[in-house]
């Protein structure tokens, strides 16, 4: 038995039927085809998956379809604006702090998340906040100074 | 002005844009029309006998469009290493560990794929199993393989010297056990394969691999396909490390399935499956006996081990000899004796992981080193320094060093980690520790026994002129080879980067091994400016037959033709390319002849203007028997020192600050070479602390998910300052050398060493847990559960 609901993405709206176990994250990936949005573990535990729902990153892994009705959705493909990167994905790009780049995506909406909580974080609240987005490849190093490096932060 | 116009500086990689946006397409995200999904039935049993499969129920399921076992698949042994072909695609007559593949399924969706799993009933005849070394190895153990009596997969016996006669001549002798535990390699992408058998008998597949050649080979080889018309496509791929260097069930069973339905299918890993799949890093035991003079001067070495091998081979040979080999150096070492094991136990397989063989045998002897340092009163940096390997010398076991810049790694990171001012003077529960590594630049020759290239690159420029296409079947899968190769060719060319585009992981293109044994950049990167150099010589000759020039007399540079003499008169050239492109806009309007003037008319004179490089390496010493591994044509060294902080009431250790040195031979793009020295460094940290897969008592995985098999997370990770050491390689493109795995071979001893110089005490066993640093602290052994 599907279920209809309605759901903002990336400022698309969506009414779609969909089954009551589907996850938020296969919604993404699978029906909508939103690929950007990775899948890494499906128990909540890489944050490769991390989208930010009414304005809080969640691991899309962990949520339901069904639980998204009447929300706000922004994963990493509605970041760019008139065609240019987004800061973060500019700085991400510049720095080096992508590899393989399977946890990028979930990496720079928690970064994003940060930065609009907190324009001026230091080194160890960068640390902090992305501490639930796991990386195998970079070691993290250029990912926090990609962070740093972001126009519009200012020194603490 | 900069030696040169386009390598040794940094540059972002090429496909860090499509990735930052969400638009790379890794395995897991492409969709086929009509595409099916796959799902594969695992043992849940560790050693049984296989009585009955009954797939009837299976079959009748709605929605499954085939169902396979080994009666479909055929009974072709497969493996890396066709010395030891062990495996079938599914199991025949009995399961040898949890996980053991029994049979997939295709079907509309991936829920009644799984529905039809739970469908096939399998009647088993549970046999005693094996899960330790010692069980395995004990008189009259359950046998895994009826072909490997005692259940040795491997044994290495090597000697080089009289390890005997200068034990004798040595003023201490020390041994001591190391012990370490299973790694999982952790990549964040679980492996994924879409396979596509189309009506010609063509079957593409694209796999999450690091080796597309491999994939190829084995795929035609267990599914009986002229390997001609199998092509494996790369697509993105999310991390490998060593685990994806070989087919694995996902790319057999899809192709499989594709085959017998006609259709494309998908077939993914669950995280769970990838700790079963494993093909990670072995729990090894080492024991080491090392003899030394009282001035520190090393003399012999007997090196034991013991790998615990899980339920088939994989790459275990290879591991095993690595194991071995690679205390051959970075240290003059005359004489050394190596008697390995490689062990099949009931469980998941190991097989390669960055790094080879090399990391627990280099932890062990880098804490031996250490403490013999420490009872000869020598400082760790001396000792290392007295006995490092140079340019030029050959290792006891025949590894010829034509580049080694160890010593000005060691040099390096005593510097700027200001170990003189730290060592001995940190207060109690604070220490620093240091220790090198040494790993090959690519092995010396293939898995299969041939003499193929290793490497071949296509450079084919645009028939309109301008812009340049890179064909390679190396694989990308994050260390940034494709930029790496972009980068090469457009400094040997002389044109721009931005007018370069890779095609690459795609066995179609060319042959290429592939990205393991950290060969790609000296490999790959050899070919790629062999064929860039060929391209750059037929465009000049066309010109200098034109321009009535000598070809030396020219060169390119930046886009543009750059004469040595004054004056060249080109603008017949120019003319002719304007009346060619009437109404572009991008006319060349550069006062001098642009590379895509020159580049139009020698296709105007030649036809396609293709460059073809090649590389296979050159014929390597080492006559004994395994001296294939291990032999490279380059080495790397590196250097670590690690700041710790050890919690004297808790056995907690933290690592606060690394000063990593490592040399890569020349840096292509110096932002990729720390990229891969901060990885290796947090894969490192991540085993030395915390890493294990754990068992319960019937051979199954305990944390088999990133909740329990903790890997680094951000706040793990210290900051790490990476100096890149330049020797100046003469085999390798441009002097270029390894980064990928070397880096890592320092890290897990230098905070063993920093571990021991905080607390005096030396813990011999990884990972080093709150509790067993706790225990340590105590005197005494952990209590048994
Ligand atoms: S896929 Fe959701 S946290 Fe890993
Ligand atoms: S870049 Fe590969 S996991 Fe982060």
């Amino acid at each position: 038995m599907r279920k209809l609901i309605n759901v903002t993405i990336n400022g698309v709206e969506y009414e779609l039927g969909v089954k009551p176990n589907l996850t938020l994250l296969d919604l993404l990936r699978y029906e909508v085809g939103l690929t950007g949005t990775k899948k890494g573990c499906e128990t909540g535990e890489c944050g490769a998956c991390t989208v930010i729902l009414d304005g809080k990153p969640v691991t899309s892994c962990l949520v339901l379809a069904v639980q998204a009705n009447g929300k706000k959705i922004l994963t990493i493909e509605g970041l760019e604006k008139d065609g240019n990167l987004h800061p973060i994905q500019q700085a991400f790009v510049d720095k080096g702090a992508i590899q393989c780049g399977f946890c990028t995506s979930g990496m720079i909406l928690s970064a994003k998340h940060l930065l609009e909580q907190n324009p001026s974080p230091s080194e160890a609240e960068i640390r902090k906040s992305i501490s639930g987005n796991l990386c195998r490849c970079t070691g993290y190093q250029k990912i926090v100074q990609a962070i740093i490096s972001v126009p519009g932060r200012t020194e603490k | 002005m900069a030696k040169y116009a386009i390598i040794n500086q940094r540059v972002p990689k090429l496909d860090a844009p499509v990735k930052a946006t969400g638009r790379a397409k890794f395995a897991d995200d492409l969709v086929l029309p009509g595409m099916l999904h796959g799902a594969i039935l695992q043992s849940p049993v560790a050693h049984a006998k296989i009585l009955n499969i009954d797939t009837g129920k299976a079959k009748r399921l709605p929605g499954v469009k085939a169902v396979v076992t080994w009666q479909d698949a055929g009974l072709v042994k497969y493996g890396v290493s066709p010395a030891r072909y062990d495996e079938t695609l599914f199991c025949h007559e009995k399961v040898r560990y949890v996980g053991d593949e029994i049979a997939a399924v295709a079907a509309v969706d991936l829920e009644t794929a799984i529905e039809a799993l739970s469908l096939i009933e399998v009647d088993y005849e549970e046999l005693p199993a094996v899960f330790t070394i010692e069980d395995a190895m004990a008189e009259g153990a359950p046998q895994l393989h009826a072909e490997f009596p005692g259940n040795i997969c491997a044994e290495v016996h090597q000697e080089f010297g009289d390890v005997e006669a200068a034990f004798k001549e040595c003023d201490i002798v020390r041994t001591g056990k190391f012990v370490s535990k299973r790694q999982d390699a952790a990549f964040l992408e679980p492996h994924c394969s879409v396979a596509n058998y189309d009506f010609s008998g063509h079957l593409t597949l694209y796999s999450s691999t690091q080796v597309p050649h491999y994939v190829m080979r084995t795929v035609a080889m267990v599914l009986g396909l002229p390997v001609g018309k199998v092509r494996v496509i790369k697509p993105f791929v999310g991390g490998g490390f060593g685990p994806k260097c070989e087919a694995t069930p996902t790319d057999l069973c899809a192709s499989l399935l594709s085959m017998k339905t006609g259709k494309p299918v998908k077939v993914s890993y669950t995280r769970e499956q990838v700790f079963l799949h494993c093909r990670a890093r072995h729990h090894y035991v080492h024991e080491l006996t090392t003899g030394v003079k009282k001035d520190g001067t090393l003399l012999a070495l007997h090196n034991k081990a013991y790998l615990d091998g899980g339920a088939y081979t994989s790459f275990g040979i290879a591991t095993v000899y690595y194991a071995g080999s690679l205390l051959g150096g970075p240290y003059r070492l005359p004489n050394m004796k190596y008697d390995g094991y490689r062990v099949y136990t009931n469980k998941p397989a190991c097989g390669s992981q960055r790094g080879h063989g090399g990391v627990i045998a280099r932890a062990a002897f880098e804490q031996q080193l250490d403490a013999i340092a420490a009872e000869l009163g020598i400082n760790p940096v001396e000792i290392r320094l007295k006995n490092a390997m140079q340019r030029g010398d050959t290792s006891c076991n025949e590894l010829f060093v034509s580049s080694l810049g160890l010593k000005e790694c060691i040099q390096a990171v005593r510097e700027r980690s200001g170990w003189d001012k730290k060592k001995g003077s940190l207060p109690s529960g604070k220490g620093i520790g240091m220790a090198c590594g040494f790993f090959v630049s690519g092995a010396g020759y293939p898995i299969y026994r041939s003499e193929t290239f290793h490497s071949v690159v296509v450079i084919k420029v645009a028939d309109d002129g301008g812009t340049v296409t890179l064909q390679t079947g190396s694989a990308e899968i994050g260390q940034g080879s494709d930029t790496t190769m972009a980068m090469i060719a457009a400094e040997t060319l002389g044109i721009k980067l931005s007018d370069i585009q890779v095609e690459s992981g795609d066995t179609d293109l060319a042959i290429d091994l592939g990205a393991y044994s950290s060969r790609q950049t000296l490999m790959t990167g050899h070919a790629t400016k062999e064929a860039a150099e060929s391209v750059k010589k037929q465009i000049l000759e066309v010109l200098s037959d034109e321009l009535k020039i000598p070809a030396r007399e020219m060169d390119i540079r930046n886009g543009l033709i750059v004469f040595k003499t004054e004056g060249v008169d080109f603008r017949e050239i120019r003319t002719r390319y304007m009346k060619e492109h009437r109404g572009w806009t991008d006319h060349p309007a550069e006062s001098s002849l642009t590379f895509k003037e020159a580049a139009r008319l020698a296709y105007l004179r030649k036809g396609p203007i293709i460059g073809i490089g090649k590389y296979k390496p050159p014929k390597l010493g080492g006559s004994y028997k395994g001296a294939a591994v291990g032999t490279s044509p380059a080495y790397s060294a590196s250097a670590h020192v690690v700041e710790v902080s050890v919690d004297m009431e808790t056995g907690r250790v933290s690592v606060e600050k690394a000063t990593a040195a490592h040399d890569c031979g020349f840096a292509i793009n110096v932002t990729s070479v720390e990229g891969q020295m901060e990885g290796s460094l947090s894969m490192g940290l991540g085993e030395a602390l915390f890493e294990e897969v754990k068992f319960d008592g019937k051979g199954r995985i305990l944390n088999p998910n990133f909740g329990e098999y903790k890997i680094p997370t951000a706040l793990d990770m210290p900051p790490v300052e990476s100096i890149i050491v330049e020797s100046n390689e003469p085999n390798g493109p441009f002097g270029a050398k390894e980064v990928g795995e070397g880096a890592i071979l320092a890290t897990i001893p230098a905070i063993l060493n920093a571990v021991y110089d905080a607390t005096g005490i030396l813990i011999r066993e990884l990972p080093l847990t709150p509790e067993k640093v706790y225990w340590a602290l105590k005197g005494k052994k952990p209590p048994i559960r």
